[in-house]
């Protein structure tokens, strides 16, 4: 019975039927020619020789250190980030001073530089020939092809990640919050943890979510700074070029698969939070 | 000049019925006001009109022509938005004359003639020499009047507006007011304007239709609903009256111990609605009256005072307005009269003020 | 008189607000930018300067750096086009239909954000090499070879970059008044005419944003690219690639003028997105 009498009033304010679903259509198409089909290329090509060909993989010495060196890269660079986030944003959000969006343009800036000149500027500033490199040499200090120069990459390339979540969020909500917990007898430091911190939680949890999944995959500026020794200063991505280069199709697959699998559930638990907490986020989809 | 007249029109969103049977004839060149609560319908009968919102049963005719099926493109609308929905990208000029260029090339006026159209428009609303401005520089009242161009550029067979005046502030909100009735004079335009404020509508309007649940439940002049209100809602819904649950037995009104006033021939025995607007009442001593009330507060406003006057335990109370002279104070036992009486059979489907 | 002597001293303090915290957040996140951001990007441009405007030019026109650059920079700008083109499209579809899967193809569209960009680059190789899924079809139809040419290259950057115009242009979309679309139908316009009058002007500012920051991200772009790119000097090579190739010649002045070359071009990016921005937001209010 509804909207039988004139149909083409509806038609005046949208596209027609055809227009809709050929949208639609091309929409699926070139993202599936581009997302999808290279995640299932991942997964195909990894379990191509059988799923016993995965156990050899992941039982090598090479592939295992490449595991811990990434988790232990990503253990110190995600803290030292949201650290670093919270307080910037704390000082950002929470009070007014000058040049304060210059400061907000410097935290975005690793955004905007190649991974490979992340890692360049490292090297300038500690590798053989660098600022610093003659006196790291004669106190035997190493940090280029070492785990310092890797965790420098990449805490550079994932900086602005917590940052970038909690700035706007935390100058969306003000002060007041914080100021009425303050007249009510808190503490600085009890306001902040009673007031603040829930009101973050879920764009924190966000945050953290995209820098450690960067972290454990950042390659072009590990790869400078690394120097690829096997077992030592090789992470999962750098793991994965050697054993492509060396042929080992099943093997980089497999290594890819698993930081594929890092990929997809991080999308999902994103997805998750912005579905379920997508006021608690401020302005989401950048980056 | 075009009439409109709708018939029979029903509008279902999602199961729910906006509007339920709408009859209504807008007479060629008349100011009409749809007036009502929100949720009453009267923005969804604009939109349907317009041809906006598909109708689920129905016809609405423009002028004899039938335009039930035609495409809102078609109908020749002029359409002011409440929030104007200006082009933000486009200067005002481009705005007003967008109706103009958007025509196919056969039907569309040469270059020069739109912007002879647009400037004459630009006068019309006050607003000479602004053409090159965007909508982002204007003020609220500029908007309004940029959109109302934009809607009369395309010589529109009737004038649609809606809540033209709810997204201003007060002073500037008057004084559109009595440009949008110079402009209507002017321009002799059909005009329907939404509103749920009954000052505006009876100020502006030359006829209002009262829409309450989707249904039109009185349509007539200011004069009409104001004194000669259909039945309760309108009785309650216009003229700021205060509503006492009565009952009318032995030819008089009583609300619950108190006997008000003696009920006017013809009264229907029973459960009643009065409605009490604060000119009704007349306030004198309490020594002989009739009726009397006890004043709970005095508020003071320009010319007169108002007084909150309550008439017995239990009982709503009730308002009146007195001159400045009238020498009053909190908790005083006064005489009261009541002027006029507009009593209607009580309903419980039919909600209060 | 104190007037004038005051600013000097004043200008890092802030409007007096009861919240405590500021001293120290404000000075650790300014101590941690400039140790991980700041200066290493510091010394970059001091070791550039060392080598003067001529020292630059002369490197960055050697023939094969000029190759890599033009390759980089012709091949981001025609990836970010086709992704302008298909991100609008994408952007429409998930804000205006309603279609089965909707939610996971929002979620898809960040994947090549998740993805680390080995991963991403060895799954293309695979894909679009002579034998692979897309490659072997595009061969047998039309003799091309997509894996290990330019064409290659492009692949990889418009995978890379899909994901920025669909979320720049997404919540424009979003916010767009639908009164405006209907205010367009009651003056006579088409569904067309709207469309392209009044819906695309507005979404012009968004689309131009991530067109920059898709090109930004493309000419900086390393992992995804070198494995499907063949890496051909004159031919297939990358700017990014290069720098690389000369750390390893321990050439540190030749990758210090290809990094300041590329650096300017992400700043110019980022310089014309921000002027792109406020242009709208000063002609047409917020956007």
């Amino acid at each position: 019975m509804s909207e039988i009498s004139n149909p083409t009033v509806a038609s005046a304010l949208s596209e027609p039927r055809w227009v809709r679903w050929s949208l639609i259509l091309i929409g699926l198409a070139y993202l599936s020619l581009v997302v999808l089909l290279p995640l299932a290329a991942i997964f195909t090509e990894a379990l191509r020789k059988g799923v016993g060909a995965l156990h050899e993989v992941f039982a090598d010495d090479a592939t295992y250190s490449a595991i811990i060196l990434t988790l232990t890269v990503a253990a110190i660079t995600v803290p030292l980030n949201l650290v670093f986030g919270v307080a910037a944003a704390w000082a950002i959000a929470k009070f007014e001073f000058p040049g304060k969006s210059l400061l907000i343009t410097f935290i975005d800036l690793p955004f905007s530089v190649s991974p490979v000149v992340s890692g360049l500027i490292f090297v300038l500033l500690f590798g053989a020939q660098g600022l610093f490199g003659p006196w790291l040499a004669a106190n035997d200090i190493k940090i280029i092809f070492a785990l310092p120069g890797i965790v420098l990459a990449t805490t550079f390339v994932t900086l602005p990640f917590i940052a970038r979540e909690l700035i706007p969020l935390m100058q969306e909500q003000g002060t007041a919050e914080e100021e009425a917990a303050l007249t009510l007898g808190a503490s600085g430091l009890r306001a902040f943890i009673t007031v603040t911190l829930p009101n973050i939680r879920w764009a924190l949890l966000y945050g953290v979510l995209l820098c450690n999944a960067r972290a454990m995959g950042e390659f072009g500026a590990v790869a400078v700074v690394s120097g690829h020794i096997r077992g030592l200063t090789n992470t999962m991505p750098l793991h994965v070029e050697i054993l492509y280069n060396e042929y080992n199709f099943v093997g980089a697959f497999a290594v890819a698969a698993l930081l594929a699998l890092l990929a997809l559930v991080t999308l999902g638990a994103k997805s998750l939070l912005e579905w379920r907490y997508g006021d608690a986020l401020a302005g989401k989809g950048r980056h | 000049m075009t009439g409109i007249a709708v018939r029979g029109v029903a509008k279902d969103f999602a199961g729910t019925r906006a509007l339920d049977g709408i009859d209504l004839d807008i007479r060629p060149g008349e100011l009409l006001a749809l007036l009502g609560p929100s949720g009453s319908g009267k923005t969804t009968l604009l939109r349907s009109i317009a041809g906006l919102e598909p109708l689920t049963a129905g016809t609405i005719h423009f002028g004899g022509e039938d335009a039930t099926g035609l495409r809102v493109q078609d109908r020749k609308v002029g359409f002011v938005f409440q929030h104007y929905a200006l082009f933000r990208h486009m200067t005002v000029a481009e705005n007003i004359a967008y109706g103009l260029t958007v025509r196919p090339r056969a039907e569309r006026p040469a270059r020069q003639e739109i912007l002879r159209r647009v400037d004459e428009l630009l006068d019309l609303v006050q607003l000479p020499g602004i053409g090159k401005r965007f909508p982002g520089q204007l003020s609220g009242g500029q908007r309004q009047r940029v959109a109302l161009a934009r809607a009369l550029a395309v010589e529109p067979r009737v004038l649609l507006l809606d809540e033209p005046f709810g997204a201003l502030d007060a002073q500037v909100r008057k004084d559109l007011r009595r440009w949008l009735r110079d402009i209507h004079q002017r321009t002799g335009h059909t005009t329907v304007f939404v509103t749920h404020d009954q000052e505006e509508a009876v100020e502006l309007a030359d006829r209002v239709a009262i829409l309450n649940r989707g249904r039109v439940e009185q349509v007539g002049s200011p004069d009409d609903v104001l004194d000669h209100p259909a039945n309760a809602f309108v009785a309650g819904f216009v003229g700021q009256a205060v509503r006492l649950d009565v009952t009318v037995e032995d030819g008089q009104v009583r609300a619950g111990p108190q006997t008000l006033a003696t009920a006017p021939p013809g009264a229907r025995p029973g459960p009643a609605a009065l409605f009490l607007r604060n000119r009704d009442l007349a306030v004198g001593s309490a020594e002989g009256a009739a009726l009397t009330g006890t004043i709970t507060g005095i508020a003071r406003s320009a010319a007169s005072r108002r007084l909150e006057i309550r008439l017995a335990e239990g009982l709503p109370p009730i308002e009146a307005e007195v001159g400045l002279d009238f020498a009053a104070a909190r908790g005083d036992v006064v005489g009261l009269t009541l002027a006029t009486l507009r009593l209607f059979p009580r309903d419980p489907e039919v909600g209060g003020t | 008189m104190t007037a004038l002597t005051l600013p000097s001293r004043e200008w890092l303090r802030p409007k007096p607000s009861a919240l405590p915290g500021f001293g120290l957040t404000l000075g650790f996140a300014l101590s941690y930018l400039a140790l991980i951001v700041l200066i290493p990007l510091a010394v970059l441009v001091w070791r550039a300067s060392g080598l003067g405007l001529s020292g630059l030019w002369a490197v960055a026109t050697t023939p094969r750096v000029r190759a890599a650059l033009e390759t980089s920079f012709y091949l981001s700008f025609a990836a970010a086009l086709v992704n302008a083109v298909f991100g609008l499209v994408i952007a429409w579809i998930l804000t205006r239909y309603r279609f089965p899967g909707r939610p996971l193809v929002d979620a898809m569209v960040d994947l090549p954000f998740a993805l680390p960009t080995a991963v991403a680059g060895i799954a293309l190789a695979a894909i679009y090499a002579s034998n692979g899924w897309v490659g072997s079809i595009v061969e047998a139809l039309t003799g091309l070879k997509i894996a290990f040419t330019p064409r290659g290259i492009f692949v990889a950057l418009v995978f890379i970059g899909l994901p920025f115009v669909v979320r720049t242009v997404q919540p424009v979309l979003m916010d767009l008044d639908r009164e405006v679309e209907e205010a367009s139908a009651t003056l006579g316009a088409g569904r067309l005419q709207t469309v392209l009058r009044v819906i695309l002007p507005a979404l012009v500012p968004a689309i131009l944003t991530g067109f920059a920051l898709a090109f930004a991200r493309a000419v900086g772009e390393y992992g995804s690219v070198i494995f499907i790119a063949g890496n051909m000097p004159f031919i297939s090579e990358i700017a990014p690639l290069l720098i690389i190739v000369q750390l390893e010649e321990f050439n540190y002045a030749g990758a210090t003028a290809i990094a300041t070359v590329m650096l300017s071009i992400s700043f110019l990016s980022l310089l014309v997105i921000n002027l792109i921005q406020s242009w709208s937001r000063r002609r047409f209010g917020d956007v």
